[in-house]
């Protein structure tokens, strides 16, 4: 397993936002995550990366404990700041708003992590993401600043930058929610991608018919829980709870 | 009295000007960083006083709180401290302008999106490479127009030292004028001001071209 969460409570003030959530992602699965806003998508991405605590449960990277929940606790335990901090470097995420580094190049915004906090050599870190850009088709782009590219080409040096830290999994958080509808596709097309060389990977989208081309498998989620899991075929072709189709239907609309 | 002498009896007096001017400048700039974070403290009483602090510094007018400096030590203590004209104009001045840079930095801090924050958290950044790196070189491209205001600003309050008797330019120039029945002093005095403020200006442009790289 590359990723466990283990029965992930968070709430924020009296806001219970994810409900005894499970989640666990073998190496090499693509797992997309769908459901009305305001289900506790983004929340759970946001724990599963750190960037939010969760009040109780348990996640672990490749087998190694990140937080957990000892019995007679009633509150998760970290593991130290030092181990927190080696285990960023096991994935990456992508934003809905890209959240590129404005006063860096497309260069530096793929090669500066690797240089500054896993300490590879610039030398190597520049070569892997020339690979990485040339791969996100922006080849010729890597001293160009964010404000000269568009929102398409914005994501995907977004996604080049999560990739160069080398990770095991890459969560993405609507990664073409914030664009144009005619720059979605050159996104969804390098995730594809990803996909068939097997990136492991947690795709949060609305984008039903790409889910459903790349996942092995889909959550669908509301109010705090998964109501529904399962191969894209069943939980998006034949579901069978009435909250997954009452969604689906609102969608395909 | 000539101008060519009239200058020439200026001339220290632009020097003090200059003197003033740079103390307050170093001295404001690092102590609004020092404010700027101590405003941030654990603490609510710490808080509570630097808020208390730039309220009064912003409240109150500059000339006022040149002469509580320069006045305070006699009336509140008793104290005549010799040569304390300059140290109390020096005081004042960076007491002043520091709570109006921390105003600068504070805003520019928080004028910056939260995803940048959390894009360094997750790419693995320290707190203190994620401010270095990604923060402040943002930040302070965007305070830039701001601290070329006050910097401006400064270049005319300068002026305000003649309060206390010092005798920099302006002081000079109304000296010269009133012993001469002159009006010239007081043009070369608005030359040197105009001019001081057209090198800021000059400099502040050129550092926000050198920045303008990116947006
Ligand atoms: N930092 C926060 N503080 C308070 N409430 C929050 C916070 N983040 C999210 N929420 C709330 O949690 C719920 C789930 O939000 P989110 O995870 O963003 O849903 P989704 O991504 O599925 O749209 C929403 O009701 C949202 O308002
Ligand atoms: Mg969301």
């Amino acid at each position: 397993m590359v990723l466990e969460m283990n029965h992930i409570q968070k709430a924020f003030g009296d806001l219970k936002v994810l409900e005894d959530i499970s989640l666990c992602v073998d190496k090499g699965e693509v797992v997309s995550v769908i459901g009305p806003s305001g289900s506790g998508k983004s929340t759970l991405l946001r724990c599963a990366t750190f960037l939010e605590t969760i009040d109780s449960g348990e996640i672990l990277f490749d087998g190694e404990t990140a937080a957990s929940t000892p019995a007679g606790h009633d509150r998760a335990v970290y593991a130290g700041k030092a181990e927190i901090r080696r285990m960023k470097g096991l994935f990456g995420l992508v934003f809905q708003q890209f959240n590129l580094f404005p006063h860096y190049d497309v260069l530096k915004n793929v090669t500066d992590a690797p240089v500054t906090v896993q300490k590879r050599d610039r030398a190597e870190a520049e070569e892997t993401a020339m690979a990485l850009l040339r791969k996100m088709g922006l080849e010729g782009k890597e001293h160009a600043y964010p404000y000269q590219l568009s929102g398409g080409q914005q994501q995907r040096v977004a996604i080049a930058r999560a990739l160069a830290g080398k990770p095991d999994i890459l969560f993405f958080d609507e990664p073409t929610s914030a664009l144009d509808p005619e720059l979605t596709g050159e996104v969804l097309r390098v995730i594809r991608e990803l996909a068939e060389e097997n990136m492991t990977m947690v795709i949060v989208t609305h984008e039903m018919p790409f889910a459903r081309a790349v996942s092995d498998r889909v959550i669908f989620m509301s109010g705090g829980v998964i109501v529904e899991e399962g191969s894209p075929e069943v939980v998006l072709g034949n579901p069978s709870h009435e909250r997954t189709r009452q969604f689906l239907k609102n969608y395909s609309q | 009295m000539t101008i060519q002498q009239m200058l020439a009896a200026m001339l220290p007096g632009m020097g003090r000007s200059f003197a003033i001017f740079f103390l307050t400048l170093f001295g404001s700039l690092i102590l609004g960083v020092l404010v700027a974070l101590v405003r941030k403290s654990r603490f609510a009483v710490v808080r509570g006083v630097i808020k208390v602090y730039i309220d009064i510094m912003r409240g109150t007018p500059l000339m006022l709180q040149l002469l509580v400096w320069y006045f305070g030590p006699y009336y509140l203590f008793g104290w005549s401290i010799k040569g304390w004209r300059f140290p109390a104009i020096i005081l004042g001045f960076v007491l002043n302008y520091a709570a109006y840079f921390c105003e600068i930095y504070r805003s520019g801090i928080e004028s910056m999106p939260v995803g940048q924050y959390e894009a360094a958290d997750v790419l693995g950044y320290t707190r203190s490479q994620t401010f270095l790196k990604i923060i402040f070189p943002q930040v302070f491209k965007r305070i830039l127009p701001a601290v070329t205001n006050e910097v401006i600003t400064l270049v005319k309050d300068t002026s305000l030292a003649f309060t206390l008797a010092y005798s920099e330019l302006f002081s000079i120039a109304k000296q010269i004028s009133a012993a001469k029945t002159s009006f010239m002093p007081f043009v070369i005095a608005g030359v040197f001001y105009f001019v001081a403020n057209y090198l800021v200006t000059f400099g502040m442009e050129r550092l926000e071209k050198a920045f303008s790289y990116y947006k």
